[in-house]
Formats: structure tokens, sequence, C-alpha cells
């Protein structure tokens, strides 16, 4: 196919070279280069940073178009997300939606992931729905993610560098850093 | 230096004439082909990833990866031995086992000593290989014979430590026999090498484990560009900050001649420069694989491609990625082969499908650590624009100057390492 469009480009002249003769970026093209990073299909299996796999559309499009535009922080994640349209991250979005969700083999305690889903029911679960299991735009799937990475989170929620959610931050007023962190116990340890 | 010449334009000189005779048909068939087959050569960063991405994407299509080494070690992270803060390579070395069960992946550990393009045939000390399609990610070699005196056994004794394993222990051990007091001189060859910012975060480990184990003790950094050419206002920053009075930088200082015995340098054939440990860094092209089978373009370095499919633009059916390729905007570093691989990947089981080639997309991450837990990162997103492969406008740079991520971007750095060697062992 290509070789054709080739021949025909050199038939027709300069104008004719262009991008056309290859298919626009698929899904899969841009989405297995954050393997690197994220693992393959968006797996990881470095504990600083998150899974894509089973990410929702809504929360992972919500994500990179707030790394892109500097409302979320970031060390690289602006810089690359800066690299992609918002069709681009509509199509890596419906990529990793559509993967298993990747379950992580971490250390937890029992009495804090215990301790942790009383907290959620009472505090987190009219958003965070399903028990992190599914996700929606600002409330992004979270079960099985990495402990370190949710804590990574939580301290830049803490320090002001990411802005917590109204909503959220009402909850989380009343919680001390035990239950907060029996919170993020709970959340790692879905799967 | 004569010999050294002599010895890579004999072996040039073979490859060339092989390539053109019938000689190389009697190299004995091993495992004849029955259907479609690729067959990849090099299992590092490029090839491990190419062969488990091809067989994810069509699992009608065979492919045999011939590798020579049983296991793989990883140079991004190999740093971390010059500074102690790893005790050995360990965690740095896969296996392929996993990746080759998991996606059934034909493992054949051996050398390759030719490539016929038109026979399409790879062979190897055991024999020969026949391909449909054929992906090379054989790495570099050293342009040895561009440093006057340097001979087969200069690199045991000035270690380039530029491909991880031996080399690293042994610049790792002299470090650890010199003296305090001692000078340590790390040369950096003319761009574009392999890992970019790789001498200049070297610089920063050796200087770490002088300071914290022989204080009396500088490092001397002789380098042939102009400035630093990756991250240079922020390994500044971190030298002045960590290693004031440890690392003396010299720009446009071009190693031109070692001396062994004397344990020196000369520097544009003029400055001597002596030293206890010396890490030369020769120059690098594309191995004498590549030149042999007629890979190498007109730079007489570096394998020209195809933006998009990473096809040779010399022969037909081959691919080459990795170091060895002119990638265009895309750094020589294990980021980019991985990258590289998975578009080369897609559009190779696109092409043996009779489907048009997919527009590539690629990312670039590099980390650099400066202490043991401070870390800068450079990061690209790529495209092809008129047949070459660029940075996209507005994206991608280098970490903030004033490292106020630098603590974030360590652990950051360690969960890449772990995740991009499980991709490619797995």
């Amino acid at each position: 196919m290509h070789k054709k469009w080739s021949t025909l480009a050199i038939a027709v002249g300069a104008l004719a070279m262009s991008s056309a003769t290859f298919a626009a970026p698929t899904p899969d093209m841009l989405a297995n280069a954050c393997g690197g990073c994220h693992g393959t299909n968006g797996g990881s299996a470095g504990d600083a940073m998150p899974s894509l796999a089973s990410q929702s559309e809504s929360s992972f499009v919500e994500a990179m178009t707030k790394f892109k535009n500097g409302e979320r922080p970031s060390t690289i994640m602006g810089r690359l997300a800066k690299g992609y349209s918002d069709d681009d991250i509509k199509a890596m979005a419906g990529f990793f939606a559509k993967q298993k969700l990747y379950v992580t083999a971490q250390k937890l305690d029992k009495k804090k992931v215990a301790l942790g889903a009383k907290l959620q029911e009472k505090n987190c679960s009219r958003c965070h729905l399903d028990e992190g299991k599914d996700g929606k735009d600002d409330t992004p799937v979270m079960a099985s993610q990495w402990l370190p990475y949710l804590q990574i989170q939580m301290d830049l929620y803490a320090s002001g560098a990411r802005k917590m959610p109204d909503k959220m931050a009402e909850k989380v007023k009343g919680l001390s850093k035990d239950e907060l962190d029996a919170l993020i116990q709970f959340y790692a340890a879905q799967k | 230096m004569t010999l050294d010449r002599r010895s890579f334009l004999k072996l040039l000189a073979a490859g060339a004439g092989a390539a053109g005779l019938p000689m190389i048909g009697h190299a004995t068939e091993i495992m004849p082909k029955k259907g479609r087959r690729v067959v990849v050569v090099g299992g590092g960063y490029g090839g491990s990833i190419a062969a488990k991405y091809i067989r994810m994407l069509d699992k009608t299509i065979e492919v045999v990866l011939i590798e020579k080494n049983k296991q793989f070690i990883s140079c991004p992270f190999s740093n971390h031995l010059l500074a102690g803060f790893i005790k050995d390579l360990s965690s740095l070395t896969i296996g392929y086992d996993k990746l080759a069960k998991n996606h059934d992946i034909k493992m054949v550990y051996d050398e390759v000593t030719a490539i016929d393009p038109a026979a399409k045939t790879v062979t190897t000390k055991g024999g020969s290989i026949a391909y449909d399609r054929l992906v090379v990610s054989p790495g570099i070699d050293f342009r040895t014979e561009e440093i006057e005196g340097y001979d087969d056994k200069t690199a045991d004794l000035m270690p380039h430590a530029w491909k991880a394993g031996p080399q690293t222990i042994l610049l790792r051990k002299q470090l650890e026999s010199m003296k305090d007091g001692g000078t340590v001189i790390l040369t950096a060859p003319l761009a574009p090498f392999r890992c970019p910012p790789g001498p200049y975060e070297r610089a920063a480990m050796v200087a770490h484990y002088l300071k914290t184990s022989k204080p009396k003790s500088k490092l001397i950094l002789l380098d042939a560009n102009p400035d630093i050419v990756s991250k240079g206002p922020l390994f500044r920053k971190g030298w002045e900050t960590h290693y004031a009075g440890i690392i003396e930088y010299r720009k446009a200082a071009k190693v031109t001649a070692v001396n062994t015995t004397a344990m020196s340098v000369m520097v544009e054939g003029i400055d001597e420069v002596k030293g206890d440990v010396i890490n030369v860094i020769p120059a690098q092209r594309a191995t004498a694989l590549m030149a042999s089978a007629g890979l190498i373009g007109e730079d007489k370095k570096w394998c020209p491609i195809n933006a998009t499919t990473f096809e040779s633009t010399l022969h037909k059916d081959i691919h080459v990625i990795g170091d060895a390729s002119s990638a265009g905007a895309m750094p020589k570093s294990g980021y980019s082969a991985n990258s590289e691989a998975k578009v080369c990947a897609q559009n190779i089981v696109a092409a043996m499908n009779g489907k048009e080639s997919v527009e590539m997309s690629g990312i670039n991450t590099c980390y650099s650590f400066l202490t043991h837990d401070e870390a800068i990162s450079v990061a690209g997103v790529y495209t092809v624009k008129e047949g070459k492969i660029i940075s996209v406008p507005n994206s991608g740079g280098v970490s903030p100057i004033d490292y106020s991520a630098a603590k974030l971007e360590a652990p950051y750095a360690q969960s890449w390492i772990k995740n991009i060697l499980t991709e490619m062992s797995t």
C-alpha cells in the first residue's frame, strides 16, 4: 500500500510527498510508547509509577489534560503530555481502559486495610465508586495501585502542590495521618 | 592504532566479500523456515522489545531472537556501581527465559557473523538462518583507531565501561584501589554517542565516591565536545552544589592519544594529562557487522533508516533500531531503543499483512543521578515530518533548573529501570 503511494507521489511530484503515505498513529502506536515507564499495556512493576491498565477513559483524559496545561504538578508528565493532541490523548485513554487491571504484589497491613475499608465506606465511596475499581473524571481507578505511588499523591495534596477537589478536602480535613494511611492501604489491596 | 585499524578493515573486507560470494550459502541451515518469520539480532533494549511486540501483535509470525549472551546487563544505572550505590550488577541483569516462554520466541544464543541481504539469511557461528524480515539492534563499536596508542589491551588498563559488565566492575575496582589524593580522568567522545548524558552522570557518580571515600582526590572530565551535550545547566549546578573542588570540567578537550605505560592521555595532541585511574570512552559507530552487511550510511558511522518503519534505506526488509540507527531527533538511549522497537514491530506486522504503515510516535525519557537521592531528567515525544524524526514542537525538555523536582525524580528513575527491565524480560 505504502509503496504504491510512494510511486504515485514520485509520479505526481513534490506536492504529493506528504504524510498522506502513512496512516495516522493508531491507539496502540501512541500508547505502547508509554510502556517503558508504565509497563507493558500499562501494568507498572515500579512502585512509584502508576499502572495505567484499566484506568477509566475520562480519568485518563482528565489527568493528561491537567498535566498538559500545568494544573496538575508533575516531573516529566507535563513535558510529555504537551507532545499529544486532545485526540491522541483520547485514543490512548481508550487503549488503557481496555486493559485488564494490573494486580500488584505488595506487602500490606491487614489491620490497616480493614480500618481503611470502614473509613472509605463512610468518607470516600460516594465518589470513589466500587471500592476504587471504577473511575470517572477526577476520581480515578485506584484499585491495586502501588502504596508508594499513592503516598506520593497524598503528599502532593498535603503540600498544596496538587489541588484537592473541594469535596475531598472536606472529608480529608477530619481524618488523621493514620487514617489516611489506612485508606491508601485499602485501595492498594483491591483487585 | 595501526593494528586495530587494520583488523577492522580486514573484517570489513571479509564481510563485504562474503556477502557477494556463494561461500556464505555453504553454512548449514539451522531451523529451516516454514511459515512467515522475523529474525531479530541483538537482545538489548531494542531487540528484546521488537521480538516481544511482533509476537504480541501477530501470533502467526515466527520470531527468532539471536543473542550472543545468556544474560543482558543494563548500561543505564550501571554508573551506580561506580558510586557504590549498588554492590554488584545483579539488579541490572536479566535473562531471556520468561520472555521466550511468555511469547513463544525462539532463542538462539550465538554470535552473528554475517548478514546476506540478497539471500535473506543471517549467519551465526552455528549455521545460517533464513528470514522474511530482519530486525538488527546491534549496539555500538568503538572507533579506537582514532586514538593513537589505543590497542587490544588498552581497555584492560583504561576501561571504557561503556558496555555494562566486566568493564564496569573493572573501573569500580580501580577506583577502590586508588590512593586518596589520586586523580581520575574521564574522557567523553564527540557526539553522537550512546547515552548523551552518561559521561556527565558518571562524573557525578565517581565524584560521589571520591567525596565520601577519598576526599583528597579529584576528577578531570575531558570532553571532546564544545560543551556538555545533555542537561548542561543542570549538571553544572549539580556539580557545583555537591562536588565543588572535586570535578574539573574541560570542554573542547578531545583525547587524541593514550599512553598506558605513563598512564596519561594526550589532549588535542598537545597537553599530556596524567591520571591514576583513566576511563577512556572512545568515539562510536554502528558495529562491524553492520559495516560488512552494507547497512552503514555515507557518514561511515550509523545506519540510515526510514523514519516511520525503521527499514534500512540501503537494504530492503532489514530494519535497524537502537544506538546503531540514525534516528533523527531521538537520542541514542535505552528508552529510545525501546520506543523505536515498538514502532518498528508494529510496522513490520502491518507490512507482512499487506497493510499500510502507521505514522510513528515515540518517546524518550532519560534520568541521571547527581547523588543517591537526587535525579534530573530529559524527556521528549517524537513524530515524523518530511521523512525525518523530529521532536514534537513545544513538548519535552529537561527538569527545572532549581532542582525542585530532583528528590521526586529519584524514585521515579528507580521505577523506570524496574519497569523497562521487566518489560524486556517478561
